[in-house]
């Protein structure tokens, strides 16, 4: 399921690639990085796989008493590893001890020598497989050693970079659905301002959360559960994104913009993260979040908060609702263990209400959008179709409130609000008035 | 045994705290399980300086940490690893125990669900019998709800040795390096 709905900041806008919950949550880096991966692990399988090899060879040795103790090897083995040799050798010959006897008086009616080299063989299978399973074991055991290769992938892991574009996208559609003309410097400040605020709060949330990311299957390969970066430089990284985008926002685009985005990273990191485990409010907290970003890119482009740019974070809070109230259903159990207060295990049945209730008022929202001129009438017409099929889908979960019906919603919501952003788009309401266009004709 | 090396002795410290970690005797069946599953006898290799990771534990998903131990560890570098030592014991109690309550839990409840339908825990084809989502949904309400308590209690420590151990980690680094450039500048000096 979507590692974003849980964990991540609802100021998305979702990719059938990012939320469909067929696929693993698997953050697809370039192929360099992935080829680096594949060679430490190589690296890695190597050195554990001859210490397998030299613990097989000691046990064979062993297996007959009489013959002689194998040779040191010539490879400088540390102290202490041979310490350890010594006695898994120990273990070796006690184990053998106490078979042998049991069964001399059956070996002397079948061949005995071949009775006990099998018996020994048994035994040292035993062992090998037991050694086997340690060894398996042993090669999961990583250095905690930051490989400056890996840094790229362990940081764009650690800022949640997939939900990250998708936040800076729905900016960027507030920008462009702001009623000026277009300015690719400030589109770009603002874009890459939101995306450096975006990635901050990404990381300080994956660091408040290691143990309970630990114990979820969404989360648990998160590069702090991981122990491949610290503590100490997840927060380094968080403050070096936060302050030079919050600046770039501030005196690159506009103090209200950077306010603003200042404002979205605490809501997210210090309100939103710490109440999903207090309080089901968390929900609304979360979708206020997630409504800031193209309030952002709205007021980047204008320099002022008005109804339009409300009318697009309005837009984006109610759609958060069904997205994750559907997302949360099937994700009950995790939550209830690991102590998340959600509405899908506390309240369920207003879990649902609240879905159908937000899928009705983005028809509503739909049809404010030309009377506050953000955009033409033909908008509310256009968008109807989509807007009254997730409405029906919304009360189908209500009704029904089994997994079927909450998938086909959180499905429906992916695809959903990228077509409902781009009709808007194009049923933008032209900066020219018709006087303004006639006057330029004449 | 041969008498071994200060070098080797310092290693063998290193799985000091491992070993530290089994003996805890912690409360409970489950407590105790959560530490027998814990004694893995893997030992980083001697020549390593760094801190080792292991898989996630059975019964809490936690990593397990090995903590290095340099042979010139300052009192505040001391400090640092033996309260992230401390912490990751706690943080295994915890979720070990969590862990294993709630599926003890799960198992009564489907066990009490099953008997009043009159269904047996195995069905015919010998598989073990469960309920779906929405019959659960009752067990998770309450799990949720009779926890919530332990659940402050745990968030709120939790983050206060999350943000210790952060600032501490920060007052190493910042000592490390200053040690670094006080011998740099000698060198230069001399």
């Amino acid at each position: 399921m979507s590692a974003a709905r849980r964990c991540g900041p609802r100021w998305a806008l979702p990719g059938l690639f990012v939320w469909h919950p067929h696929k693993q949550a698997v953050w697809q880096m370039p192929c360099k990085l992935v080829h680096c991966c594949g060679v430490v692990n190589k690296r890695w399988i190597t050195f554990q796989h001859l210490k397998f090899l030299k613990r097989l060879n000691v046990t064979r040795y062993n297996k007959n008493l009489s013959q002689q103790a194998k040779p040191k090897p010539d490879s400088v083995a540390p102290p202490f590893l041979e310490k350890k040799h010594l006695d898994q050798e120990k273990t070796v010959i006690c184990e053998i001890r106490s078979v042998s006897p049991l069964h001399t008086p059956l070996s002397e009616t079948s061949n005995g020598n071949e009775f006990k080299a099998v018996n020994s063989t048994a035994v040292v299978d035993d062992l090998a497989t037991a050694v086997g399973a340690e060894s398996k074991e042993e090669k999961q055991w990583k250095e905690m050693k930051l490989q400056l290769d890996d840094l790229p992938g362990i940081l764009a892991r650690l800022s949640k970079i997939k939900l990250t574009a998708l936040v800076v996208s729905t900016a960027s559609a507030g920008f462009a659905m702001a009623p000026v003309p277009f300015d690719l410097t400030c589109f770009l400040l603002t874009s890459v301002g939101t995306g450096l605020a975006s990635c901050a709060a990404n990381a300080i949330n994956q660091f408040f959360e290691v143990p309970f990311d630990s114990n979820m299957n969404r989360t648990k390969n998160r590069p702090l559960v991981r122990g491949q970066i610290s503590p100490l430089l997840a927060v380094s990284f968080a403050t070096s994104c936060a302050v030079p985008g919050i600046t770039l926002l501030t005196l690159g685009v506009n103090p209200l913009t950077g306010a603003l985005g200042a404002f979205n990273i605490f809501l997210y990191t210090c309100c939103y993260t710490p109440m999903k485990r207090m309080s089901i409010a968390n929900t609304w907290v979360g979708a206020v979040v997630g409504a800031i970003p193209p309030v952002m890119g709205w007021t980047a482009a204008t320099c002022s908060l008005d109804a339009g740019a409300l009318l697009l974070g309005g837009i984006l809070y109610s759609w958060q609702f069904p997205h994750f109230n559907a997302l949360s259903w099937g994700l009950r159990e995790d939550y209830s263990r690991g102590g998340y207060c959600m509405m899908s295990v506390t309240h369920p049945t207003m879990c649902r209400r609240v879905a159908l209730r937000h899928c009705l008022a983005l028809i509503g929202l739909s049809t404010m959008a030309p009377v506050l001129n953000v955009t033409t009438w033909h908008f509310p017409l256009i968008s109807l179709p989509i807007n009254l099929y997730i409405s029906y889908l919304g009360f189908r979960f209500y009704r029904d409130a089994d997994r079927s019906s909450s998938r086909k919603l959180f499905f429906c919501s992916l695809w959903h609000l990228p077509l409902l952003l781009f009709l808007m788009l194009m049923c933008k309401k032209s900066l020219l008035e018709k006087g303004d266009k006639i006057e330029l004709l004449s | 045994m041969a008498a071994v090396a200060p070098r080797t002795a310092a290693r063998l410290r290193g799985i000091g705290p491992r070993r530290h970690f089994s003996q805890r005797a912690g409360g409970g069946a489950g407590l105790r399980v959560a530490e027998e599953s814990r004694a893995s006898s893997f030992c980083p290799p001697a020549r390593s300086c760094n801190d080792w990771i292991g898989p996630p534990d059975r019964h809490s998903n936690l990593r397990p940490i090995i903590f290095h131990i340099p042979k010139n560890e300052s009192p505040l570098e001391q400090r640092l690893r033996e309260f992230r030592q401390e912490t990751q014991v706690w943080n295994q109690q915890f979720w070990a125990s969590q862990n294993v309550s709630f599926r003890k839990g799960k198992e009564e409840f489907i066990y009490s669900r099953l008997k009043m339908k009159g269904l047996e825990m195995k069905d015919e084809t010998g598989q073990k019998a469960t309920l779906n989502a929405e019959e659960m949904a009752d067990f998770y309400k309450d799990f949720l709800s009779k926890n919530f308590k332990k659940h402050m209690c745990y968030n709120r420590e939790w983050y206060k040795r999350n943000f210790t151990i952060t600032f501490l980690m920060g007052q190493v680094a910042f000592a490390r390096a200053w040690r670094k450039l006080a011998w740099k500048k000698t060198k230069v000096e001399n």
